[in-house]
């Protein structure tokens, strides 16, 4: 099993309501909501004319009003923009994250589970010794070896994911491999190349895919998980976890400058995780 | 409560029973309308096919059919201990926890799914004593032990300890029986009890049913088979898409049928005396003649060589424990071109497993398989790739041998795909052929078969099978899953595509009825050996290995 | 039954090998003066000195046979000295381990207690009411824990003062943490069980159980429970991993010594011997976990134990 939460669920619930699933409410707001989150990252100018470094030194810890619809910080900086801008940051190395780990992930999983019979067993090995770690612990460790900053918080949290997406692919292949369809193309007379690319693959991919969109929220929690911890991304940059670091210290006088970037990392995981899972449920119905 | 004319004595009485199931697409009724009665004593066979509404009116019976059932009934009552009679519409959900188990006993088939696999046989058989308080705590032990022992396990002490995966699958039948048993209801309802079971193993189970009835309980049996209904129904009622159609005495309904949907049942049964008749009534493929003639020009291939020869094939398992299991002990048989050689055995007999090496999709660890003269299992699997068309398989489950993702329409053309580039009219052509071959409709082609019924998915999968023209046909319980009705449509199909494409066919089986229908040899296995091989008209008139004897006893001439 | 208590050793051993060896690659890959590392960053320009320290960490020594010193230490647990607290690491482990253990002990019992109830009670009916605890369930796990943690300390401590702020003293200090640290355990938790006691009671057997005459209360308790275990047992690995990774956060938010805060700050001024030495705890505590775990197993299913007959 992987330590990472959003993944442990692999079986899809059962939806039983009639109408076209794309269209339902339950699709369409948190699709809403990521599409709003892409265009953040794609074009943050849109949504605040306040740049994240700006300083105000005048409105210091400043509670919300319409100018700074989140509040300052104890630098004078809108907090708003810098949560927009962060989002930019937070999300890519989300992203970039889940891309290291499912890319390495296939590669682990698809070698332990159809190499030659010494080579697979040294893999399984491995990917229990990997598994044996939180992945936090692991980023950490990465962290360690590499230092801080962004690029090193992407390739530490997409390392340290790589062993759930190994093991989930391990199972999906080597369930797809004893399945009877498997069995019954090599009856039909194709051969193993053409069973691995046409029917392996395929239906294993998919699966994979979809967990993926759900690991997204993930990373990016551990993401910014790291950077709170001080060890991710470094003040005075703007990422989601360093802003609720940042804030921490002021918990009793500003509270805001936490608790609503915070709010916001909450909704935007819930969303991806919400989407992803419509995903599995409506993909699962159709196949 | 009402007390209408029936015989005062009636256990359970069914009048006009209907059950609608709201769900948000519409209402769909399940039952119709069906009337029976079951008194103290008698068997009462409730017999149909797979959407005829007879578990629906089983589970209604119990109060079970599910939140969304609305139930209705002219009179639906059932007479209790104390004598007085419940009118079973108007129970509540604690009555009903009350009435079931102590007036009611319910059995289902396949008690490894029925029983809780993580408690021990001894607590599922005292659950209903303890939940029904009937007797002090201190005397429950040994009774479960009496019961165990009515039931017929032996060594029962030791039994009750013991799980359910460590019984075989006829004491584990016994000990749900037993457990339906344990707060002595007077009426049983067994919803399929023995399909699950081997055909010897059924008979046994049937005896105790038999008993239970002459000592005074009332005994509702729900199947689909009618050679468990012949054993042992004292009164037989047929539903047809939630309708009762006939009903009467047990020998009367088998040797004159009223209904047409009866007879067409009837006549739809398999077994030696329907050899040479198409079971569905007509001919599947309008240019095979209806007669009993065999199409002998077909032979064009040398007949001095077998389609295939296996040679002393023995296969065997290591087991996770290291044991060695010999599923195969040293079996050669020949097929001829274009005839049907019948394999026949019970689960565990290695007859798949033996299916299994001639594809070619298992390694025997002694011996060969030859096929049309050439050496088949000893090829590697690169040479064997290309030859591969000349033997096709289909099986019980045809949904698992289909890629999940595929639509019919892919699924067909997967072999044709193989041999190399073929023009997407020829193609067309090829899919279109087949499809009118095997009977399906072409507005099919594009669904997926997960939403095909039974009988047409395994029109699919011969359809696929035929795509590369083979030679052998390789048959792996290719009707256990089906409908009497749909099974006799899928057999004589079979048996038209031989006629008409001249295919050898080896038939493997557990049903000895279908595989005397089809074949012109039979193979009897046991164990992982053949016991017995002859021609079908030997095997049937002089049996002379014992097993065959006893398989033949249990089969039923309807 | 002796063989596979010999291959479970042998897991055993090779994951405490793996991680040792992990730990010794990572440790070798760090960029800079592996003497300014080990030596916790100072930068000694000393030759003599150098020379010492280089003899005493063994670096002089071929790779191959550093790595045998290395595994041998680790064996006796010794992982040399925290550069920190000029104590052995050993040591400070064990001490800030037993102030994170109450906190996961008691996060894990709530957490276990939540769910179990939630599960009892949501699986398999009241429509409404399980999709408001699912939808909850989901909230809790796609949140920082940290968030929880904030949320809970502005409102109780900075507003309500019921609790203090931070530090180790008494009970009042632990409520909070542990209820932050519990939340989304008992989340993952209670969608196991859930799932595991809907997935029985749709079972045959279920049937089997309404047809005696039983409530569904017994149903649930005497039946559906097991089995639902048994799904949420393959899980205790994410759960050790959830609770380890918690502990570091809901620690920091809090401001509470333990393992959460030595890790951080082991690995801010780059204390390596006390970073490893961690590493090689968590894999050690998770291997022990599983061995208790697949004992359970054993007990809770039948069906994998040994056939008597």
């Amino acid at each position: 099993m992987s330590s990472n939460p959003l993944l442990v669920r692999t079986h899809p619930p059962v939806s039983r309501r009639g109408g076209n699933p794309w269209l339902l409410p339950k699709t369409l707001i948190p699709a809403a909501f990521v599409l709003l989150l892409i265009v953040t990252v794609i074009a943050p100018q849109w949504f605040t004319p306040l740049k994240p470094d700006d300083m105000d030194m005048d409105a210091v810890l400043s509670a919300p009003t319409l100018r700074h619809l989140f509040g300052t910080d104890s630098l004078g900086r809108d907090v708003f923009s810098r949560v927009i801008y962060g989002s930019a940051l937070s999300l890519s190395i989300g992203l970039g994250a889940t891309l290291i780990a499912c890319v390495g992930g296939m590669a682990l999983g698809l070698l332990s589970a159809l190499a030659p019979r010494a080579l697979r067993r040294v893999l399984v090995r491995l990917l229990d010794i990997l598994l044996a770690f939180p992945e936090l612990l692991l980023a950490l460790l990465v962290i360690a070896v590499l230092g801080r900053g962004p690029t090193n918080t992407l390739i530490a949290v997409g390392l340290a994911g790589i062993a759930s997406y190994a093991r989930l692919l391990r199972s999906q292949v080597l369930q797809v491999k004893l399945s009877g369809y498997v069995e019954h193309s090599v009856a039909l007379g194709e051969s193993p190349l053409r069973i691995i690319f046409r029917h392996i693959l395929p239906n294993t991919l998919r699966p994979l895919l979809i967990l993926a969109t759900l690991g997204i929220g993930q990373s990016v929690l551990t993401a910014s998980s790291l950077s709170f911890l001080g060890l991710g991304v470094v003040p005075p940059t703007a990422e989601w976890g360093a802003l609720l670091a940042d804030g921490r210290d002021y918990l009793d006088v500003a509270p805001w400058i936490s608790l609503l970037p915070a709010t916001v990392v909450a909704l935007s995981v819930i969303a991806l995780t919400l989407l992803g899972r419509r995903l599995q449920t409506i993909l699962a119905k159709g196949a | 409560m009402t007390l209408n004319s029936h015989a005062p004595s009636a256990l359970l009485v069914v009048e006009d029973l209907q059950v609608d199931f709201l769900q948000p697409q519409g209402t769909v009724a399940a039952v119709k309308n069906i009337s029976f009665q079951v008194n103290p004593g008698e068997i009462v066979a409730l017999v149909g096919e797979s959407g005829s509404g007879k578990s629906v009116t089983a589970r209604t019976l119990v109060g079970l059919a599910g939140e969304s059932a609305r139930v209705t009934a002219r009179s639906l009552s059932l007479t209790c201990h104390d004598g007085t009679r419940k009118d079973l519409l108007k129970q509540e959900a604690a009555d009903w926890q009350k009435l079931r188990g102590r007036e009611i006993g319910f059995v289902l088939q396949d008690a490894l799914v029925s029983l809780d696999p993580l408690r021990t046989i001894g607590r599922e058989v005292a659950e209903p004593m303890l939940i029904h308080k009937r007797h002090p705590r201190g005397e429950i032990p040994s009774r479960v032990e009496a019961l165990l022992h009515q039931v017929g396990i032996p060594d029962p002490q030791n039994r009750m300890q013991q799980y359910p995966h460590e019984l075989s699958g006829g004491l584990r039948q016994r000990a749900l029986i037993a457990s339906a048993l344990a707060a002595g209801p007077q009426l049983l309802i067994a919803d399929e009890p023995t399909t699950a079971l081997d055909v010897t193993v059924q008979q046994r189970i049937l005896d105790i049913f038999r008993q239970l009835a002459q000592a005074g309980h009332g005994v509702l049996l729900i199947t689909h088979d009618l050679a468990v209904v012949a054993q042992v129904a004292d009164r037989i009622v047929v539903m047809q898409q939630g309708e009762g159609v006939e009903s009467g005495p047990a020998a009367q309904v088998l040797a004159s049928p009223a209904h047409p949907y009866t007879r067409r049942l009837l006549a739809a049964i398999p077994g030696a005396d329907t050899r040479g008749r198409w079971l569905a009534g007509e001919s599947p493929l309008p240019d095979v003649p209806l007669t009993a003639q065999e199409n002998d020009n077909q032979r064009r291939r040398n007949p001095f060589v077998s389609a295939l020869d296996v040679r002393n094939v023995s296969v065997d398992f290591s087991l996770p424990n290291g044991v060695k299991h010999n599923a195969v002990n040293h079996v050669s048989l020949q097929l001829a071109w274009g005839e049907t050689l019948g394999l026949v055995g019970e689960s565990g007999s290695g007859k798949t497993t033996l299916g299994k090496v001639v594809l070619a999709l298992q390694k025997a660890q002694h011996g060969e398989v030859w096929l049309a003269g050439n050496p088949w299992s000893r090829l590697r699997e690169a040479e064997r790739r290309p030859v591969r068309g000349r033997i096709q398989t289909i099986t019980q489950d045809p949904l698992g041998s289909f890629d999940p993702q595929y639509t019919v329409e892919q699924i067909i053309q997967q072999p044709l795909k193989l041999r190399g580039k073929l023009s997407s009219s020829a193609l067309r052509a090829r899919t279109l052929e087949l499809v009118n071959l095997v009977g399906l409709n072409v507005d099919l082609l594009k669904r997926r078969p997960q939403a095909l019924s039974g009988g047409q998915r395994q029109r699919v999968s011969i359809a696929q099978a035929l795509a590369s023209n083979p030679e052998i046909l390789v048959c792996d319980e290719p009707v256990s899953a089906l409908d009497v009705t749909t099974q006799a449509q899928v057999l004589d199909l079979l048996i038209a595509l031989q006629r008409k494409l001249g295919l050898a066919m080896l038939f493997i089986s557990h049903d000895l009825g279908v595989v005397q229908h089809m074949s012109h040899r039979i193979a009897v296995m046991k164990a992982g050996q053949i016991v017995e091989t002859g021609s079908t008209e030997e095997i049937l008139g002089s049996p002379k290995h014992p097993y065959t004897q006893t398989l033949l006893a249990s089969v039923i001439a309807a | 039954m002796l063989w596979t208590g010999i291959q479970r050793l042998f897991t055993i051993l090779a994951v405490l090998w793996g991680a040792a060896t992990l730990t010794f690659v990572a440790l070798k890959l760090i960029p800079g003066d592996p003497v300014s590392i080990l030596s916790g960053g100072a930068n000694v320009v000393d030759d003599a000195f150098r020379a010492q320290l280089t003899h005493e960490f063994g670096l002089d020594q071929p790779l191959w046979l550093q790595y045998l010193h290395y595994l041998g230490h680790a064996l006796i647990g010794n992982f040399g000295q925290s550069y920190q607290y000029r104590e052995p690491v050993i040591a400070v482990i064990f001490s800030a381990l037993k102030q994170t253990l109450v906190l996961a002990v008691g996060a894990l019992v709530l957490a276990l207690a939540l769910a179990v109830l939630n599960a009892l009670a949501t699986a398999g009916r009241w429509r409404y009411l399980r999709t408001f605890f699912t939808g909850l369930e989901l909230c809790l796990l796609s949140t920082p824990v940290y968030w929880l943690g904030i949320i809970l300390l502005s409102l109780f401590s900075f507003k309500m003062h019921w609790f203090p702020v931070m530090g180790n003293e008494g009970w009042q200090s632990l409520v909070l943490p542990i209820i932050t640290l519990s939340l989304p355990l008992a989340a993952i938790l209670s969608q196991i069980l859930r799932d595991g006691l809907e997935e029985a009671l749709s079972q045959p057997f279920a049937l089997t159980v309404r047809t005696r005459g039983a409530g569904e209360t017994r149903l649930r308790l005497r039946h559906g429970l097991r089995h639902a275990t048994l799904a949420a047992s393959t899980l205790t690995g994410t759960m050790l991993a959830n609770v380890l990774s918690g502990s570091i956060l809901t620690e920091t938010v809090f401001g509470r010594a333990g393992i959460g805060k030595i890790t951080l700050q082991a690995i801010a001024s780059r204390d390596m011997p006390l970073v490893l030495g961690i590493v090689m705890l968590s894999a050690l505590l998770f291997v022990i976990i599983n061995l208790v775990v697949d004992a359970a197993y054993l007990l809770i299913d039948p069906r994998l134990r040994k056939r008597s007959s």
